[in-house]
């Protein structure tokens, strides 16, 4: 699964039969560390009722249709869960209500919150 | 997929088909076992904890992963690693 942040919908009136009435957004991955965008978007199928602004766990390819909702469309990527807060390091470095960044301290440039190692 | 835990994800809305699935943030490592490419997420089945390395099953094979059948998951890690040797001698 990827993280990625709502940044719009698709809305398409002419389209494959199956996917009449399934919810199309536009996810951009986001950096799990830092909630920085990639500029890599796609077009995600929702169930689940994620709105803009939210971080949210997309699932690809055929895993998408593994839901009772989604099952025989032809769909490659849907949105599977609200993210509600991401840990790392014991921090929560992402939580719904106050977005990226260590609890309780001032936000910093994501540069400086990365946590990758050096080297890469 | 060899890769680091280096978190891990609540997500309380979610498929209903996703129940109780625990979910890992997960940094690719490299050849060198540095960290390489974007973090990713992986369902976790066998109780990995932040910092162990660990290894996965992508795509249909995640699946198939304890628990996961027919589940809408695409990566689920199934093994901790306890040691790597490389044929460089530059293993852990």
């Amino acid at each position: 699964m990827n993280i990625g942040r709502v940044v719009g919908r698709a809305v398409s009136s002419q389209k494959d039969d199956r996917l009449v009435g399934t919810t199309l957004l536009l996810v951009e991955d986001v950096d799990a560390s830092t909630g920085r965008g990639t500029g890599d978007v796609a077009v995600v199928a929702d169930t689940i009722g994620a709105g803009a602004g939210d971080v949210v766990l997309v699932t690809q390819g055929s895993a998408a249709r593994f839901t009772a909702i989604t099952k025989d469309r032809p769909l490659d990527a849907l949105v599977v869960g609200i993210v509600d807060a991401i840990r790392m390091d014991g921090a929560d470095t992402f939580s719904r209500e106050r977005g990226f960044g260590p609890a309780g301290t001032r936000r910093t440039p994501a540069k400086a919150r990365s946590t990758r190692g050096t080297g890469t | 997929m060899l890769a680091e835990v280096t978190g891990l994800v609540v997500a309380t809305p979610k498929s209903g088909e996703l129940e109780g699935v625990r979910f890992a943030v997960l940094q690719p490592l490299g050849a060198d076992l540095r960290r390489r490419g974007a973090q990713v997420v992986a369902v976790d089945t066998v109780g990995a904890a932040e910092g162990q390395r660990v290894f996965t099953a992508a795509a249909g094979s995640a699946r198939l992963a304890s628990g996961m059948r027919d589940r809408p998951v695409d990566l689920a890690v199934v093994g901790i690693v306890d040691e790597i040797t490389l044929a460089t001698g530059g293993g852990t």
